[in-house]
Order: structure tokens, then sequence, then C-alpha cells
């Protein structure tokens, strides 16, 4: 087949399945809300909400991971992603590979930082106020502060810059090179046929 | 001397014996504040934190034949529990929580000492804490080692019987109510139970 040919059309063989979407979306807005309120709690003062904005963040984080996860599995169980678009230079292809592999990468380094660093410095994760989750690093607050707490907060810094980076490719793709990349993972499109 | 007679003097003997026992207060034991530890552990939305008071004084006088006529007095520096974290530590003493500035010791005073065998104690008294006295009933385990008399135990007490995180801290979804103290109070001079 010319690849070249045929200009790009997302049809219904091109969308992701109900489960991706889904998961897609539901970690965009669990990630996004854990680094923003792990942005602000830090600033706030000794206080019920600074407590409350603690919890919240480590709570979304362990979402996170169960959730990327799961992702990860259906995705290897045999629900890849459906193609691109046909025609894409080969650096965007190198791009693509490369902001998606360092995003699995960061959903598992980013929450597990977070995981490390609160065990360090000795405040145990208990999952929604109500499952206690082990600690995997020994209880060493120098350690903690020192080196797991930057680690973390680098990690989220570089993962913030490839959601902006992503966000900014889909959007120079549906608008800019009007491919229509976006239905693929578009939680609505009324022109999408799906199976 | 007729039995009935003896019997008599064996009675008055006993009594006499009794009454000096309760007229003649134990020794009190020396305390050795330096292997002794006061600590707590809140639950914070689950999360146990654990925090220990740095200063405290413990006075006791307990005749291991008759633990019953003892006491013991524990008095707690309010200003001196930490959590372990900087800025926790530095609120601890604040109005909302010990307000350590009004109530600058923590008093528990025993009202009633009952052997319960095997170096097992009850302890019965009143915990002022924060201007609100609560009774208290404390389970204590004595360990004798060489001179060394080791006092340990623990109990429950509800922090807000005591106004412990007043205000917008009395939320108890978010720091519960149970606070449980363990104590290991170290003495010398104390007889083996």
């Amino acid at each position: 087949m010319d690849a070249a040919r045929t200009p790009p059309k997302v049809d219904a063989e091109s969308a992701y399945g109900v489960v991706a979407i889904v998961l897609h979306w539901l970690l965009a807005v669990l990630i996004v809300a854990a680094f923003f309120i792990g942005l602000s709690m830090v600033d706030l003062p000794f206080s019920p909400q600074r407590f409350r904005f603690f919890n919240w963040h480590k709570w979304l984080g362990i979402a996170v991971l169960l959730l990327s996860a799961a992702r990860l599995l259906w995705r290897a169980a045999g629900h890849p992603p459906p193609p691109g678009p046909a025609v894409m230079p080969a650096w965007q292809m190198s791009a693509y590979r490369g902001t998606h592999l360092v995003f699995y990468g960061l959903f598992f380094v980013v929450p597990l930082l977070g995981w490390a660093y609160t065990s360090a410095v000795g405040v145990p994760v208990v999952f929604l106020g109500w499952l206690p989750l082990p600690d995997f690093v020994a209880r060493d607050k120098a350690f903690g502060e020192g080196v797991l707490k930057p680690l973390h907060e680098v990690a989220s810094w570089l993962l913030a810059a490839v959601v902006v980076v992503h966000v900014g490719a889909a959007l120079k793709h549906h608008f800019v090179e009007r491919d229509r990349l976006l239905v693929r993972m578009w939680p609505w499109w009324p022109s999408r046929r799906r199976a | 001397m007729t039995p009935s007679l003896r019997s008599l003097a064996c009675v008055l003997a006993s009594l006499l014996a009794a009454s000096a026992a309760r007229a003649q207060p134990a020794a009190p034991a020396r305390f050795v504040p330096t292997q002794s530890e006061i600590t707590f552990q809140i639950k914070q939305s689950g999360v146990p934190i654990d925090g220990r008071f740095r200063r405290f004084d413990a006075e006791l006088a307990l005749d291991p034949k008759a633990p019953q006529s003892g006491s013991v007095t524990i008095s707690v520096d309010t200003a001196s529990a930490s959590v372990g974290f900087a800025e926790s530590d530095a609120e601890l003493p604040r109005a909302p929580w010990f307000d350590s500035a009004k109530f600058p010791r923590a008093v528990f005073q025993s009202s009633a000492i009952k052997a319960l065998g095997g170096g097992r104690l009850q302890v019965v008294g009143k915990l002022d804490l924060k201007g609100s006295p609560h009774e208290l009933v404390v389970p204590v385990t004595i360990v004798q080692i060489g001179a060394q008399s080791t006092a340990s135990g623990e109990f429950v007490v509800k922090r807000l019987d005591f106004k412990i995180g007043e205000n917008e801290w009395a939320d108890l979804s978010l720091i519960a109510n149970d606070v449980r103290v363990r104590f290991k109070l170290v003495f010398t001079g104390l007889g083996p139970l």
C-alpha cells in the first residue's frame, strides 16, 4: 500500500478503544490534579488543609501508579495504539516514540519516588486513609529529604514538560496539519464510528 | 496462753504490722530519666505518627510488699512534645494543641494501686492535661533487672477529652481521637515485686 497516497482520515479503525480512552483521560485528570495539588501544598501554612492536600496528593499518586499499570497491561494484552497519521516525518515518529517512552517511565517513576520519599521520612502512605502501604525504603530522613524529594520534584517537572510537549503536538497535528489526530483519543466525536 | 488468747494476740500483731506498713510510707525510688521514655502515637488519616516527650519526671513510692499503699506522680513538660518534624514540633506547644504557655505541665497522680500478681499493677489516677482532669486506669508491668526496675505499659486517651487539637483541628476524620500512649519508666532503689 502506498502510504503517501491517501490523505489520512481518522475513522473507526484508527480510534483508540473505550478502555484506552477512559484510562487516558482519567489519568490525565489525576496527573494534572496531583501536580497542581503538589505544587500548592508545599506553600500552605501548617493547617488541616495542608494535611488534606498532602493526603490527596499521595492518594492521587498511588491511583496514577495503579491505573498506569492497568493501562500498560491492557496495551500489552493485545490493544496497541491505532495507526497514526499516514504521513509523518521520521523525526516526528521518533519524537512520538520518545515522549511516550518517557511518559510511561515517569508514570511509574514519579509516584514511586514520592512514595519512597514519604516512607523514608517516616510518614507511610495509607491509601484513601484506609489501606496501609508497605515502606519499600528504609527510614532515613536525610536520604529522603536530600535525595528522594529533589528527585521526585525534578521527575514531576520533567513529566509536566512532556505533558506540555504532548498536548502541544496533538493540537498542532489537529489544527495546523489538520490530520484529525485528536479524533483517535477524543472522548466523543460525532463523525467517529466505532465497531 | 490459752489458744483463744494466742489467736487474739496473733490478730493484734497482724493488725499492728498492717498499720505500721500504712503509717510508714515506702522509701521513694530514684527515677532514671535518661533511660525512660514516654511516647505517643496519633493517626492522621490512618497514618501512624510517632511522637515523644523529651522532658518528664516521675516520683514513685512503692512498697513491694504492700503495693496498694504506694503512689506515683508523673509530670510531663508539655513543651517538650516532638513528632520528629520541626514544623509540627513548633506548633505543638501552641494554644490549639498543648497550650504550654498556660499549661506547662501535664500531671498524672495515682489514687489507687492494685497488685495483679506477676509484677503487674493496675494504677488508677487522674491525668490533668491542659486543665482537663480525667481519670485513667493504667496497666503497668514492672520488670526488675539487677538494681533497675522498669515500669512499662500503654493506654489510650481521647485527645478531645483534653482539648488537644482545637477549632479546625478538632476534625476527627483528619486526626483520630484515640492517642496511644506508651511509657517506660526506669527506677532504682525499688525492691522486687
